[in-house]
């Protein structure tokens, strides 16, 4: 036996009660979906965990006219009352914290730390905070009035929190809501739909379809919605803008990103490498803030390195349910497919492939902590959005260079400076092309701060004052 | 880090080099450092790794009793309790007394292989000349210490005269003989946490077996994020010089959560290269009784009454 082993500490998995079959949430109620019934899988034991129905497009049609019925009650509510709503939505997720922190985990793969730790805390944070913008609209700048359906499309990566980040703003400014969770990822959109009926929020005012492409395709679609958001890749997101082109639908798209983490020979180094750590392997990489490509000043490329595959050494990968993981699975075969794919091509165009020794479960989608060394701008892993725990490291000399290289990307969605000074990283935030740059720190949020991306990161600002802007008339 | 072990020859040849060399020394960013520490301090450690630490940690416990009042009676229980700490649970790592009691201690101890720890060198203020922290030192060996608890000097450190404290250190270590040098930073008096990583690498530098936090009369003494800056100094240290030096973070202690944490900075941040009583301590008074607590829930499930427990 090892001198000091941490023994298995599980999450109760008797927290969360799952039945077999879930139906839409449309009107307030659970209905039944016309298409055939899709099933969600715990990625970490390919264990089925629940049969989850099919919004067609007649489906879809039921859900925006209620939601579009509701709109007239809700959008006349004093902003003070809606407040009332959310706040109590919010007390709610506080209140069943541990039971979602526990379903995210099983339906997404995350480590149950950070479902616990950030996950379902940012999500009460959301609503807490648009709650207390509803009745203050009339400060914010961009007027009062609603725009009326909203059609949304959330991805896999943080099921909970995209949905809180785009049903409390749309919410505190008026409009009623016909979302979609991701296909891999339907249950935590199910249990708010719960919460809602817990919180009486008024049958429509939130109505919740579940599917895949075709179901998203019918909710963008829809004549009757009038505002669409979207967070998820690039190349839906384009397929998004066609569809709504010309229509008068308002859109906003957070998309995919690519982002340098940009370290300084004169950064704190411990801090930088947790920082490296928390860019990339958070989340096994299904961020798409992600800090994939590491830029690392010559003169400390050599120590940071060495520091970085001895932190990596300790990261533990394995039971989601476990406290103390820190790498949880691969969402889907799908995406652990694409990630093998990609690194497999990293390989093959020459950089060179590094992963800790760390064993993975036998069941279920797994991939361990691998860093790139010798990359160069123009190697597909350099430029491609691989969205795992894969890191690209690459090197520069000056900060000129770390600023062209950072830029040297279609996507712009974040960036991270490690710097003991002040002053460059003024200079270098003016520069980077990102809708976030944090320094010193990384993969940080807060409802209070606008996230969003230049270039092929999308368009639209989400979260903050800026969030809601997108939810009004202007 | 990549200290060229050569230069590390010259570093104190004047105030201006070892002021170059401290202050080249990384930065720590007080946010991550935090935010580090915090994280490991949520690990869960239950059941047979619960049972592990408890007895890891108990075998680490510098004993103390460092009051005006202390008395050769008390210093002969605490040493009994050194030794039987009761429960079949193991010896304690060392008892820390002041120089006068030493010999108290030497003889409670002869044999048991408690090492018997002393603080010298004014301690705790260190206010005194160079001349009195060296007879303080050479008192408690002469009395058979194993080991020596120095303070630095404070007020030089923070004024900058480090080529000082450097010496200071040299020279107790001198007078320590084959005693082991346990160097004091008082890390809650040194304010910011650039200022501990230096003081780590001057103590080290200067030939300290182990680097300590805290006194224990000051708040606050040992955090987490402390621990955790003199784990990566040491870590460095080794790196750099393939010599290891130990670390004990004192006061403040007092829980075996506390403890527990503590193991899981040394096991995730120095390595198990650290995790025995030969190179980590946990300097405390009241730590000692929660562990056999803890140690006894574990084994039968129950909580004793505080009263099953001994005070010495």
């Amino acid at each position: 036996m090892a001198i000091f082993e941490y023994a298995p500490a599980p999450e109760s998995r008797d927290l969360v009660d799952i039945k077999a079959s879930y139906g839409l949430f449309i009107d307030g109620e659970f209905v039944d979906g016309a298409g055939a019934p899709f099933k969600t899988v715990n990625p970490a034991t390919e264990e089925t965990l629940a049969e989850v129905a099919t919004a067609s497009a007649d489906d879809v049609d039921r859900a925006v006219r209620a939601a579009r019925k509701a709109f007239g009650g809700w959008s006349a509510l004093p902003g003070a009352e809606r407040a009332k709503y959310l706040f109590r939505i919010a007390r709610i997720i506080q209140e069943r914290a541990r039971e979602l922190a526990v379903l995210e985990s099983l339906d997404n793969g995350k480590p149950i730390r950070e479902s616990r730790d950030v996950d379902v805390p940012l999500v009460a944070a959301h609503f807490f905070y648009y709650a207390g913008w509803a009745d203050k609209l009339e400060y914010a700048g961009f007027g009062t009035k609603p725009l009326g359906v909203a059609g949304q499309v959330i991805p896999w990566n943080f099921p909970l929190l995209m949905l809180a980040w785009k049903i409390a703003p749309a919410l505190a400014c008026g409009n009623t809501v016909v979302l979609k969770p991701a296909e891999t990822t339907p249950l935590s959109a199910l249990w708010f739909a719960d919460i809602c009926r817990q919180a009486e929020l008024p049958p429509g005012v939130v109505n919740i379809v579940t599917g895949a492409g075709e179901t998203g395709a019918a909710v963008v679609g829809h004549p009757e919605v009038d505002k669409v958001a979207f967070t998820g890749s690039t190349e839906v997101g384009r397929i998004i803008a066609r569809a709504v082109a010309g229509t008068g639908k308002k859109l906003t798209l957070e998309l995919g990103g690519k982002a340098a983490n940009i370290v300084f020979e004169d950064a704190a180094i411990d801090q930088a490498v947790e920082g490296i750590v928390n860019g990339i392997f958070f989340n096994q990489g299904h961020v798409c803030c992600a800090g994939s490509r590491l830029l690392v000043q010559e003169s400390v490329q050599e120590e940071l390195l060495a520091s970085l595959k001895r932190r990596l050494a300790t990261l533990r990968v394995g039971d989601p349910l476990d406290k103390n993981t820190d790498v949880g699975a691969i969402n889907s075969a799908e995406q652990l497919a694409k990630i093998r794919e990609l690194s497999a091509v990293g390989e093959s165009e020459g950089a060179e492939r590094w992963s800790p020794a760390c064993e993975l479960p036998e069941r279920g989608f797994w991939f361990p902590p691998t860093i790139f060394t010798g990359v160069a701008q123009s190697h597909t892993i350099a430029r491609d959005e691989i969205f795992g725990p894969v890191l690209s490291v690459l090197t520069f000399r000056t900060p000129a260079e770390a600023v062209e290289k950072a830029n040297n990307t279609p996507y712009g969605l974040s960036a991270g400076i490690w710097t003991e000074k002040g002053s460059r990283i003024l200079w270098m935030a003016d520069k980077l092309r990102a809708g976030v740059v944090w320094a010193n720190t990384f993969n940080k949020f807060d409802p209070a701060s606008p996230f969003g991306g230049y270039k092929e990161s999308g368009y639209g600002r989400e979260g903050g004052l800026h969030g809601l802007e997108a939810y009004l008339d202007v | 880090m990549s200290v060229a072990t050569t230069s590390l020859a010259d570093v104190a040849s004047s105030e201006a080099a070892l002021r170059a060399f401290l202050h080249g020394l990384p930065g720590v960013d007080r946010v991550g450092a935090d935010q580090r520490a915090a994280m490991l301090g949520t690990r869960s450690i239950k059941t047979t790794a619960k049972a592990q630490a408890i007895d890891l940690a108990i075998s680490m416990v510098d004993l103390t009793t460092l009051e005006g009042a202390d008395t050769a009676g008390k210093v002969r229980a605490m040493c009994t309790k050194a030794v039987h700490p009761g429960g079949g649970a193991p010896r304690v790592a060392a008892v820390c007394v002041y120089p006068d009691l030493v010999e108290v201690a030497v003889q409670a101890l002869a044999g048991t292989g408690v090492k018997v720890a002393s603080v010298a060198t004014a301690f705790p203020s260190g206010r005194s000349s160079l001349e009195v922290k060296v007879s303080d030192t050479a008192l408690a060996v002469a009395a058979g210490a194993d080991e020596i608890d120095m303070v630095i000097d404070r007020g030089a450190f923070l004024s900058g005269r480090y080529l000082k404290v450097f010496e200071e250190i040299v020279a107790v270590k001198a007078a320590c003989g084959p005693a082991h040098l346990k160097v004091i930073l008082e890390t809650g008096e040194l304010a910011t946490y650039d200022n501990v990583r230096r003081a780590s690498w001057l103590a080290m530098l200067a030939g300290a077996d182990f680097i300590k936090t805290s006194t224990g009369k000051v708040a606050p003494a040992a955090t987490l994020p402390v621990t955790l800056i003199m784990l990566e100094a040491v870590r460095d240290f080794r790196d750099a010089t393939g010599r290891q030096v130990g670390v004990k973070p004192a006061g403040g202690i007092r829980t075996t959560k506390d403890a527990i944490k503590n193991l899981v900075l040394v096991h995730e941040t120095a390595g198990d290269d650290w995790l025995s009583p030969d190179w980590f301590r946990l300097g405390a008074s009241s730590l000692l009784n929660d562990l056999l607590m803890q140690r006894q829930k574990l084994a039968t499930g129950r909580y004793a009454g505080p009263d099953y427990f001994t005070l010495d």
